[in-house]
């Protein structure tokens, strides 16, 4: 589905009269002495979806912040919506929604409450308001605890709510940040639904995540933020191949099978534990059948064969590690986390 | 839309968030009633007969105490519920919604004018109970016509409105509402060291001026002469002077601290 809708977007990226969605330059932010975003440039064409991906600390929700105009940065260019961010902060936020990465929900009232604050807030004549409210509340399924105040939602129901009051205005750029953080995988699922019915009713994602599936799953573009920089953009697809992690991991039954394959096998290494065989590979056919032909020519039989692809670890392992520190796999997750 | 009716717009939709926030939990609204309450019974029970006579004179009763005493209480009531809303602003602000009306087309200021018009009608009330109690222990108004009624109706909105834009003030500069709680804490009790009890004449020296030059004082006095009749003298204008004061200087401390960019 993703990649239906990313044909049109490529022709309007290439249309230089579209105003994109978001057009940043020389983006620069900093908390007295830190410096948390060193000149990054973004451009989110219309109706795309973007991911922001990053470690915690990288600084994904100081660029929502400063994109959504809670808070302000240094810029040469900061157009969102087409309207100056700085200059004009209030047609930014009439054509944005934004749903932050800790709950915006008013816990002391209902959710259909909430629900209805919104459309007030929005000017919604009193009858489009409750119309709006009934149809989010069905489409998020809160329908059941639509009479019950917000603080007793679970994480998930408190998520959907704060999505939903999101879109009560139906802005036509939406930011979520980190959106699937800490919910479950049904939850998770669905939110990826949701986000995709957005998009095909036109509406601009700019997401963060820390999650390469996320990205993989929902962005035609993605940026690797790293220390205030964009370490990398491209789909998902340009960045797998910049990140080495891809391998397949082989488990022998003995000590005899083990050093016959490592011999059949020279480029593999050792997994961290020490136990299994890690093979570089990038993810097509031909090259793990041969892999397989070499052990079936070595005579080896394998206790287990697990193929790994790259995931967010790697992609940091690769784009954040210096060339003087050679940090084993171990440690690049604990630079990610 | 124009930014006049869109700030009356934004703002009544958080008024009406603000009323629903106060009618969903009370507890904090009927808090603040407790305590002038209390003192009001305490004072006119416990202490009314000697305190009558140091103030009436001989042959004084405790209905002439009470009718000293009530309008130092309906003030201290009004003291009183912006302490609350002190506690309640600075609840609020650490709520992530606040984050989103950041990041909304509206009026910037109405958050803050929904917290101030929704508390200045919680003291209204809260004031109407205290007087209903005054009036049920026998306070009787002696000669008020209908307009120091209404005079003395705008003095106690007047005052609500300056006291509640300091209160939004603390709580917005509070890191907590604990701490919320207890920068508000002057507000309790001012109306304590004011002429509420006794007449500021019968004070030490020293303290008299601590008493006389503080807003509750000159309030309090307008609103016994307007419902007793007793001299108002200058008090009325400084009563107003001082509230239109407050208020200005609230306000402005309290919008300055919500534009400061959050962490």
């Amino acid at each position: 589905m993703t990649k239906h809708a990313t044909k049109p977007m490529a022709k309007s990226m290439t249309d230089p009269t579209a105003t994109p969605a978001v057009l940043a330059r020389g983006l620069r932010k900093s908390y007295g002495n830190h410096l948390v975003l060193d000149g990054i440039d973004l451009t989110v064409p219309t109706g795309s979806v973007f991911a922001l991906l990053g470690p915690n600390g990288a600084g994904k929700t100081t660029v929502v912040k400063i994109l959504s105009t809670l808070i302000g940065g240094e810029a040469d260019t900061l157009r969102v919506g087409g309207h100056d961010a700085a200059a004009d902060p209030q047609a930014v936020r009439a054509a944005i929604g934004v749903t932050g990465q800790f709950s915006a929900v008013d816990g002391l009232i209902t959710g259909e409450e909430n629900m209805l604050l919104m459309a007030d807030l929005h000017h919604l004549p009193r009858a489009e308001g409750r119309r709006v409210t009934a149809e989010l509340l069905e489409r998020f399924d809160l329908v059941e605890a639509a009479k019950r105040p917000a603080v007793g939602y679970s994480g998930g129901m408190k998520r959907r709510l704060d999505l939903a009051m999101t879109l009560v205005g139906d802005p036509r750029i939406i930011f979520l940040d980190e959106p699937t953080t800490g919910l479950d995988p049904r939850s998770r699922h669905r939110t990826w639904e949701i986000v995709r019915e957005l998009v095909a009713g036109g509406v601009t994602v700019f997401l963060t995540t820390q999650y390469l599936e996320e990205a993989d799953q929902l962005a035609d573009r993605i940026a690797v933020l790293s220390d205030g920089r964009i370490a990398a953009e491209g789909s998902a697809e340009e960045l797998k191949r910049l990140v080495p992690g891809g391998h397949v991991r082989v488990r022998f039954a003995g000590p005899d099978a083990f050093r016959s394959a490592a011999r059949a096998l020279p480029e593999a290494g050792l997994d961290e534990a020490g136990q299994a065989l890690r093979i570089p590979y990038d993810g097509g056919q031909r090259e793990l059948r041969s892999l397989l032909d070499r052990l079936d020519a070595a005579g080896v039989e394998a206790d287990g064969l697990s193929v790994h692809t790259p995931d967010l670890d790697d992609v940091f392992f690769a784009l954040t590690a210096g060339p003087d520190r050679t940090p084993t796999p171990a440690r690049a997750k604990e630079v990610v986390r | 839309m124009s930014t006049l009716s869109l700030a009356v717009r934004d703002s009544s939709t958080m008024l009406r968030r603000n009323l629903l926030h106060a009618r969903r939990y009370p507890s904090l609204t009927l808090n603040v009633l407790l305590t002038p309450i209390v003192l009001m019974l305490l004072f006119v029970y416990v202490l009314g007969d000697v305190l009558s006579t140091g103030i009436g004179g001989v042959g004084a009763d405790r209905s002439d105490y009470i009718a000293y005493l009530v309008p130092g209480i309906l003030l201290m009531t009004i003291g009183s519920t912006p302490a609350g809303t002190a506690v309640a602003v600075s609840m609020d602000m650490t709520e992530g919604i606040i984050a989103r009306f950041r990041t909304m087309a509206i009026h910037r200021g109405s958050v803050l004018i929904g917290h101030v018009i929704g508390s200045v009608i919680q003291s209204v009330v809260s004031v109407l109970v205290v007087g209903a109690v005054a009036v049920a222990i026998g306070f009787r108004s002696t000669d008020a016509s209908a307009l120091e009624w209404l005079a003395a109706f705008g003095l106690l909105v007047l005052v609500a409105t300056a006291f509640t834009w300091i209160a939004v003030g603390m709580g917005m500069a509070s890191p907590n509402p604990e701490a919320a709680s207890n920068n508000a804490l002057p507000l309790m009790i001012l109306p304590l060291i004011s002429s509420a009890f006794v007449p500021v004449e019968t004070m030490p020296g020293w303290f008299r001026p601590i008493a006389e030059y503080q807003p509750f004082t000159p309030a309090i006095e307008t609103l016994r002469g307007l419902l007793l009749g007793s001299g108002i003298g200058n008090s009325g204008w400084l009563a107003v002077a001082w509230c239109v004061g407050l208020a200005v200087l609230g306000y402005f401390w309290s919008t300055s601290l919500f534009r400061r960019e959050p962490k």
